[in-house]
């Protein structure tokens, strides 16, 4: 059985602080694409277009008829325990911070024997027989898929499986910042942590002077506390940065500034700037300033710092030309974005990028349902981080235009005009 | 087509060089040393080999080439042996068919690896693409994890106990205290054996190896050679080779030798009653059962029952491992692989000393090796006989 | 004109009275930082830019020896000086950008009327003709080429939320009513209005008629405005002499500006 997850003990300042260490990290190109589906909350296994071989690991041609086309399947991740081992010893310093370790060998329903990590409520291995399970896929805390095998039916506690909140970031008592509490999303993605269970939630407060309906009430829920958070000015981010830069443990910026022109239709780069100075540069210095601390807490307790949430924009990808300065100055914040995963990669820390559609507030009042609504959003916010995936295209417009642009980023482009 | 037996060509020179836990020196040092133990035990000279093979894991980033220019050898034959603990013999059979067809004259066969401090970690983090896409992510740091895997499932489905793996490595350390260069000096008693540290269930401390630097090796020559420099030779009665065998089993419950075990004895020209002692590849127990069962000394699923009914010294029922085996002499990385072939060749040329099995005349040798995901791929196997 | 009464010896005798406390300087000007409120308005207009500094270096690797800041503002940002062509009625006035203004207007007597008391009963007082012409019962006529300053204490209130003062209808702040206006420029012809406030109009004031007459009325005849300023309770209701000089930016159309007064005594 499971044990709930209990709060971390307030830590012994005089003790060193534990340092984030990794997982082995290097990975071949094949499997790197493994990891990529995994990352956007895929499981899949290679198949031969020719055969229909699956195989794991990752190859770079079939292994039964040696074509090298191949593609991914989708896969149940069913399976049977066939052997497991408790490891008492590793030479990597990841894994000896976490030993004793259970690993386990399954067979999947596909063929294919596949080493996973083992959670602690499946039942032991037997050679004789079946002991079904559930394998599943995780971005690990090197940021690299690993396979994981739950008990075949959910049991109590099971997300607080030690290994499982490894490759996750369940809000649950954690410490929560998000860096415009006063906007519908930001009012929604509030409540939301406030009821995935957080201990503290940070609603960050620019323009005092302003406060939208909705934001007092909010602001007197449990759990919450009021920050002023101007974005614009690097003084306030450092200054509460300096105040609770040390206890963030999952930072959600969903701070924006949304206006709805092109290029021709306003005279003047003022809206655009306003857009830029808060949507990348904000990013950039959200990034300086709360980014060092972030990074060193990610392994100080049971429940450590985990994870940063940008809340980017479809049209990030592909811009829509009748919202043209606002798509630019999210493509510059995902730019960034990928910058900064990067360079949270050593700590272990996830960056999860959100790429809506249009959300329904009162900067989409001119385009036409279906429009996201902001709990709907501020729901998948939560979902992406216990679930551990990297990239979420949340609503049916971000969906739809994320696949097209996989398929073809060149067509898209002149799909955009339209809509 | 059937091979053709290994007639006119012999092995010979069995050298080895003593086993250190750590060393600050590199594999071309230690390998070095092996051919110039060779040079020195048979009174060739260095310009008389015309053959080199070589297997070692940290001799990168050079390979076999490299230690041509290294120690000023001119070779017309040259093999690299990537195969781990099966290297032995394939290289055997590798130098054997081109002796015979004339590519060489006399070729010398070394393996040996550095074992730097760091050694260990460096070498995993590279060992195999599957390893690192697959294996090491997940917190094994080594092969540890992947044949504990292989012990627990091998021993619900065919009832072995640690006790029978025990009774193995009490036998093989009591040889190797007989061994004049075993880095382990003490007797080991079943009950240390069955209280040791754990280090990944099942397997504990006395189930693995203990990584070292060191180097063994040997030299193929045509029989009229040997006779005229006057050094002791064995006869090459058969060999066997395969890899990645029995790709479709869920999990790894036999060895490739299982494949070729009846073209082994075909070639020999006998059976496993005939074989006087074996000297197997011991990275880990279950793996002496798997070659038990592979080369037909009992019957597939049976090594618990065999080994219970048998004595493993030097005096016992199947002499085994008599050295010690890696468990109880060190795995010296590659030269692991060569280590039962040196000592199968000290047997049937009467060089054992203290650890000389009385009238040795056919000795089989194993070797297995490469871990590459979740299964050994290299099998092979070699029986050498008294000239 | 006497020896005493030459422009060098008065001149001088600025000189040695400030050396001695017999005239004082008094600063009018809050101080330019990031916290400080900027005028809003509504989402579909483009906005003043609030007063942002970016740190250059701080004797560090980005410069050794040395500390200096980036500064950005908008025009009106802060303690700031309004040109008559910031309204679409001055826009046509020559000499009337904050670079063709002539200097001389930046000297000038003020007129310091006390609402302090109203204000903080009222947040949308209207400064009217009558309290005014009361005023001037008092103090004397208000002199051509004078400052009217509206004192109503509104700089003490350090919080940003309470300075701006919205509501759901708006912001409430104190101001002057149109006819109040109307007499300042055309019956009284003083240089301009300054208020404590973010803006010299009332909070209100896009309900009027005209709409923001401090600013539609008094930057059509060509005079100027004064806002965010402090310390008005340490000037005398009559005989002040404020200073305040907007940068000379190319046609603009303000500035901030570091407004000063010096006060006898």
């Amino acid at each position: 059985m499971t044990d709930a997850l209990k709060r971390a003990a307030p830590r012994n300042p005089i003790l060193p602080l534990r340092v984030p260490t990794l997982p082995p990290g290097q990975r071949s190109r094949a499997a790197l694409r493994w990891t990529a589906s995994v990352a956007e909350g895929r499981f899949e296994l290679q198949s031969c277009h020719d055969c229909g071989q699956i195989q794991y690991p990752p190859r770079d041609a079939c292994t039964n008829c040696l074509s090298i086309r191949l593609t991914w399947k989708p896969v149940s991740g069913r399976g049977d325990l066939i052997s497991e081992t408790l490891l008492h010893h590793s030479n990597e310093l990841y894994y000896r911070a976490r030993v004793p370790l259970r690993l386990g060998l399954v067979r999947l329903a596909e063929g294919v024997t596949v080493l996973t990590h083992l959670h602690g409520d499946c039942p032991v291995a037997k050679a004789n027989e079946s002991i079904p399970v559930r394998v599943r896929a995780h971005l690990d805390k090197a940021g690299q898929a690993a396979l994981i095998a739950l008990p075949a039916t959910d049991t109590p506690n099971m997300a607080d499986d030690r290994m499982l909140r490894e490759m996750t970031s369940d809000p649950k008592f954690r410490k929560v910042l998000i860096t415009d509490g006063k906007s519908a999303t930001g009012q929604a993605l509030v409540k939301a942590f406030v009821d995935a269970g957080a201990d503290i939630v940070w609603a960050g407060l620019s323009e005092p002077w302003k406060q939208p309906p909705g934001f007092d009430a909010i602001s007197k829920l449990p759990n919450v506390t009021v920050v002023p958070l101007e974005l614009t000015d690097p003084r306030s981010v450092e200054d509460l940065a300096g105040s609770i830069g040390g206890k963030v443990d999952i930072l959600v910026n969903n701070a924006e500034v949304h206006r709805a022109h092109g290029i021709g239709d306003r005279r003047g780069t003022e809206t655009a700037r306003a857009e830029m100075d808060i949507n990348y540069f904000g990013l950039l210095r959200l990034a300086q300033s709360f980014g060092p601390a972030l990074r060193a807490r990610a392994a100080d307790s049971a429940v450590p710092s985990t994870a940063w949430v940008n809340i980017l924009s479809i049209y990030a990808l592909s811009a829509l030309p009748g919202q043209g300065t606002f798509s630019a100055s999210k493509a510059a914040a995902f730019s960034l974005s990928q910058t900064l995963r990067s360079e949270m990669r050593g700590a272990g820390i996830r960056v999860v990028n959100v790429f809506p559609g249009p959300i329904d507030d009162e900067w989409t009042q001119t385009l036409p349902p279906p429009k996201l609504a902001p709990a709907a959003l501020a729901k998948a916010v939560v979902k992406a981080l216990k679930d551990g995936v990297e990239d979420i295209y949340p609503g049916d417009v971000a969906q739809d235009l994320f696949t097209k642009w996989q398929e073809s980023a060149k067509v898209l482009e002149r799909e955009m005009w339209d809509q | 087509m059937t091979a053709a037996p290994y007639q006119g060509v012999v092995i010979a020179t069995p050298v080895s060089i003593p086993y250190v836990r750590y060393s600050t020196k590199d594999a071309h040092w230690f390998l070095a040393r092996a051919l110039s133990a060779l040079l020195k035990t048979s009174g060739l000279k260095k310009s008389d080999l015309d053959g080199l093979g070589v297997s070692s894991f940290t001799l990168f980033p050079d390979t076999a080439v490299g230690l041509t220019q290294h120690l000023g050898l001119s070779p017309r034959w040259l093999d690299h042996l990537p195969f781990g603990g099966a290297s032995g013999v394939i290289a055997l059979r590798r130098a054997a068919r081109a002796v015979q067809c004339g590519d060489a004259s006399v070729v010398a066969c070394v393996a040996g690896d550095a074992n730097h401090v760091d050694s260990f970690r460096a070498n995993l983090a590279n060992f195999s693409r599957f390893a690192r896409d697959a294996v090491y992510p997940l917190g094994s740091g080594g092969p540890n994890a992947s044949f504990a895997l292989l012990t627990s499932h091998y021993m619900q489905s065919t009832g072995a106990e640690p006790a029978d793996f025990g009774k193995l490595c009490v036998a093989q350390r009591a040889n190797a205290l007989r061994f004049p260069s075993t880095l382990f000096k003490k007797p080991l008693t079943l009950d240390e054996y069955l209280n040791a540290r754990p280090i990944a269930d099942p397997l504990k401390l006395f189930d693995c190896v203990m990584p070292c630097a060191g180097s063994e090796g040997f030299l193929v020559m045509g029989e009229d050679r040997a006779k005229r420099l006057g050094i002791p030779y064995a006869r090459i009665l058969g060999t066997i080779e395969r890899h990645n065998a029995f790709p479709e089993d869920p999990i790894q419950n036999r060895g490739g030798w299982a494949m070729d075990q009846d073209h082994l004895y075909s070639q020999a020209g006998f059976g496993p009653p005939d074989i006087d002692l074996f000297e197997a590849y011991d990275d880990y127990p279950v793996i002496n059962c798997l070659q038990f069962e592979g080369l037909g000394l009992c019957r597939e699923g049976e090594a618990p029952a065999f080994i219970r009914k048998n004595t493993f010294t030097i005096d016992g029922s199947l002499p085994f491992n008599t050295s010690g085996g890696q468990l109880s002499v060190g795995q010296a990385g590659a030269a692991g692989g060569f280590l039962g072939l040196v000592q199968a060749l000290r047997q049937v040329t009467g060089q054992a000393m203290k650890t000389q099995v009385e009238n040795a005349r056919h000795a089989l040798v194993s070797g297995f090796g490469m871990i590459n995901y979740d299964r050994g791929l290299c099998t092979g196997a070699a029986i050498l006989g008294r000239a | 004109m006497s020896a005493s009464d030459s422009p060098a010896h008065v001149l001088s005798g600025v000189l040695d009275a400030l050396a001695s406390q017999n005239l004082r300087v008094v600063d009018l000007s809050q101080t330019l930082s990031p916290r400080f409120p900027q005028i809003v308005l509504p989402p579909e207009f483009d906005q003043c830019a609030p007063f942002r500094m970016e740190e250059i270096s701080r004797y560090d690797g980005r410069g050794p020896a040395w500390y200096w800041n980036n500064i950005s503002f908008g025009e009106h940002t802060g303690t700031h000086f309004d040109a008559p062509v910031h309204w679409i009625t001055g826009r046509d006035l020559p000499n009337a950008a904050t670079d063709s203004l002539p200097a001389r207007s930046f000297i000038a007597p003020a007129c310091v009327v006390d609402c302090s008391a109203q204000a903080a009963q009222d947040a949308d007082f209207l400064l009217t003709v009558d309290r005014l012409r009361a005023w001037e019962v008092q103090y004397g006529r208000i002199p051509e080429g004078s400052w009217l300053l509206m004192r109503t204490d509104w700089s003490k209130r350090t919080d940003p939320v309470a300075y701006q003062n919205f509501d759901a209808a708006g912001q409430h702040t104190p101001g002057p009513d149109v006819a109040a206006v109307e007499f300042l420029v055309h019956d009284r012809g003083v240089i301009g209005f300054g208020s404590e406030t973010i803006g010299t109009d009332a909070g209100q004031a896009a309900h009027f008629r005209p709409p923001y007459p401090c600013h539609a009325i008094m930057h059509g005849n060509g005079r100027l405005g004064l806002q965010c300023l402090c310390n008005l309770d340490l000037l005398p209701p009559t005989g002040a002499i404020v200073i305040a000089a907007p940068l000379k930016i190319l046609h603009g159309s303000g500035s901030p500006v570091r407004a000063i007064a010096l006060v006898a005594g």
